[in-house]
């Protein structure tokens, strides 16, 4: 089996080395090696959805150059994903984004398990983020993943597919109606009661995070957490 | 950089009626619509053939512009060009005028919404009525519209019962706010419109080039009442509306009306073709509008836009146009098309709605064309201007990512100068431009072991 490249993506390396670390433990249990290339930074797409085309083009060369050895490159974040996937044959010319996948496309589709042997107890209701659903057409594999964790009790989140209002720069820009948007998301996060807040995406999680820090509500996770998780 | 739409959008989040009307109204489509278009198993080939034949009509817009001019001229049809808004006002007064008229009555047409027909028409001493329900009361309010289909959609029925009461002469005195009792109220009043009028204008949802007809889908019979009853008929439409052949008609009447109002039809359709003896307008007009389309055209990207059917789809999803409604977008077309039609037809203006959207996508999945929306967006955000602070914050921040020993560098000084807050976990207050974020989020605080420490250690 070749060796996986890992992606971890530049808020993880920042901000939550925990997330990185579970996909690590979650693909050495099923027998893969990773590999973690040291001199990734990030894909660029803060640049590219900012506007800044030149910028992203060339943090989008470097990522190509840092991955180019590896046959699959697996990341927790739908949204980083997409960006490769979507926007590198405009940035590069390149179909490189062929070889990306989220985690739960790799584990579903490249590596056709979906239950991955972990055990997590308790109540945990799911976002489904919208670039990890929409741009990268991910569906519900998260969430089936989830479904075969033994102890997990899964609950609906109300109005799931409403954007949290995080959207990068967006959440600066246009702040006040970002808030709008999160302020409903953590209502409804609140209402089902649950202990987690699971997600594919760190970073609208960070969003979503930082508003029930204020609020109250279920604590934010990444859902490979849970999928490393094993009492 | 305008700053408009942030602006405007703030006072509208400032205004809990408008956003409870707009919550409820748009949530009520938005249901109708998944609803129905979950009904055919073909929705997603319907929409891919939809949207290759505007493909196709934006490669062959000169030909099929032609062939409609000479399909629609064979059948009786006088057809006039016009380069902008200016000029299509300037044809539709003086044939208003040629026909003895002072005054008009609308079939409700995004087109003379933005070529702002009714308010040139004012200027010239002349009359247009609104006929459409929702259009009448937005123009009896002195308002303007916020929404492409429902344009009186930011008022609730109890709002709407006092603008009739106020500024409609012959509303009963005993109104209710009863949706029946308004609708009659309105058909009353509009009834006398129609049996007076000598000129109509409209607008098209479809042109055929194939036969030169014109094709007007509503539903309150309005239309079919401004496009049957007066001598003249003056139709305004975009270059962009043409289709090929009539056959393809069987695409979009399916796609527009489930799309739009949520209904599997909508109640009246018209079309026509030129002028027939004995029947309908005796002199049909037809002005062919560009304003702004052909240099929108030239755009590989942004062209996608001039597919747009006008349904309003991705208004009624957009999670940003629900909590701010339509005028906070300063254009006719607001919502995601609006974002991204604005700044193309008018170039220099707007140049901040393409920044009035999360990207969620949400927009793109209704679309029945299949704009995709996010990537015109992210395409007028990198073509458009930037201010000069953000320009050097994110070049430099391209600079340091674009280096992994200086990435690895910042990392480090992070989780250095983040240790007071550590304990904690979170930082509640950042200076600007931080503050845009911590109004109303706390931040994590970098953890004081990265995973590039963890990952030295796994691996030995
Ligand atoms: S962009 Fe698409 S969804 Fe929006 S109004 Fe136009 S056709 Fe409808």
């Amino acid at each position: 089996m070749s060796r996986i490249g890992l992606f971890i993506t530049c808020v993880n390396d920042a901000l939550y080395p925990q997330t990185p670390k579970a996909v690590v433990t979650v693909l050495e249990r099923l027998g893969y090696e990773v590999d973690f290339p040291t001199a990734q930074t990030c894909c660029g797409q803060m640049h590219a959805n900012s506007g800044y085309r030149d910028d992203a083009a060339k943090l989008a060369r470097s990522f190509e150059e840092v991955f180019g050895g590896y046959e699959a490159v697996v990341t927790p974040s739908g949204s980083c994903a997409a960006m490769v996937r979507d926007q590198y044959p405009d940035l590069t010319g390149s179909d490189f984004g062929a070889r990306v996948l989220e985690l739960s496309e790799f584990l579903l589709d490249h590596a056709g398990v979906d239950d991955v042997g972990a055990r997590f107890e308790h109540t945990v209701t799911y976002h489904p983020t919208c670039h990890g659903t929409r741009a990268l057409g991910l569906g519900d594999k998260p969430l089936r993943l989830l479904r075969n964790v033994a102890g997990i009790e899964l609950v609906d989140l109300p109005e799931a597919d409403q954007c949290c209002g995080f959207g990068g720069t967006f959440a600066l820009k246009n702040s006040e109606v970002s808030t709008a948007m999160l302020e409903d998301k953590c209502r409804h996060a609140d209402r089902t009661g649950a202990e987690y807040l699971a997600a594919a995406d760190n970073s609208c999680l960070t969003h979503i995070g930082g508003g029930i820090s204020r609020s109250g509500g279920p604590r934010p996770i990444h859902y490979a957490e849970i999928l490393a998780a094993t009492a | 950089m305008s700053t408009a739409f942030p602006k405007a959008a703030k006072v509208a989040l400032g205004m809990p009626q408008l956003r409870s009307n707009l919550a409820h109204a748009t949530g009520t489509i938005r249901g109708k619509r998944a609803a129905v278009a979950a009904e055919l198993d073909d929705w997603e080939q319907l929409r891919d053939a939809a949207s290759a034949v505007k493909a196709d009509v934006q490669r062959h817009l000169p030909e099929l512009l032609e062939t409609f001019e000479r399909n629609a001229i064979e059948a009786g049809a006088k057809v006039h060009w016009a380069r902008d808004g200016a000029e299509a006002n300037r044809i539709a007064a003086r044939i208003t005028r040629e026909a003895g008229a002072d005054e008009v009555v609308k079939v409700k047409s995004m087109a003379t919404q933005e070529i702002e027909l009714n308010e040139h028409f004012e200027a010239e001493g002349l009359a247009a009525w609104e006929t459409d329900l929702a259009e009448l009361i937005v123009q009896l309010a002195e308002d303007r519209p916020s929404h492409i289909l429902v344009p009186a959609i930011h008022y609730n029925r109890t709002e709407i019962r006092d603008i009739f009461k106020g500024r409609m002469k012959d509303a009963p005195a005993d109104l209710t706010d009863d949706p029946a009792a308004l609708a009659e109220a309105a058909r009353r009043h509009l009834r006398r419109r129609f049996l007076s009028a000598k000129v109509a204008v409209s607008g098209a949802n479809f042109a055929i080039a194939e036969t030169g007809s014109l094709v007007v889908v509503e539903s309150e019979g309005n239309g079919r009442m401004c496009l049957t009853m007066p001598e003249t008929l003056i139709s305004i439409v975009g270059v962009e509306k043409l289709l090929p052949s009539f056959d393809d008609l069987e695409v979009f009447m399916q796609l527009l009306p489930r799309s739009s109002t949520g209904e599997r039809m909508n109640p009246y359709s018209s079309i026509w073709t030129g002028r027939a003896e004995g029947d309908g307008p005796k002199d049909v007009h037809i002005i062919l509008l560009d304003n702004g389309r052909t240099d929108v055209l030239a755009d590989e990207v942004g062209r996608q836009a001039l597919s747009c059917i006008r349904c309003s789809a991705c208004l009624n999803v957009c999670p940003v146009y629900e909590r701010t409604g339509g005028h906070a977008y300063g254009h006719v077309y607001p919502g995601p098309i609006g974002a991204i039609l604005a700044p193309q037809l008018e170039p220099g203006r707007h140049d901040d709605l393409p920044y009035a959207s999360s990207l969620c996508g949400a927009c793109y999945e209704v679309c029945p064309v299949k704009i995709n929306i996010p990537e015109v967006l992210v395409h007028l955000r990198q073509t458009g201007p930037h201010g000069a602070g953000e320009k050097a914050a994110m070049g430099a921040a391209q600079a340091v990512m674009a280096r992994p020993g200086l990435w690895r560098a910042a990392l480090r000084a992070a989780r250095f100068f983040s240790r007071p807050w550590r304990r904690r976990g979170y930082v509640r207050r950042l200076p600007f431009p931080g503050s845009k974020w911590t109004v109303s989020r706390d931040l994590g605080v970098p953890p004081k072991e990265s995973f590039r420490d963890w990952w030295k250690e796994h691996e030995r």
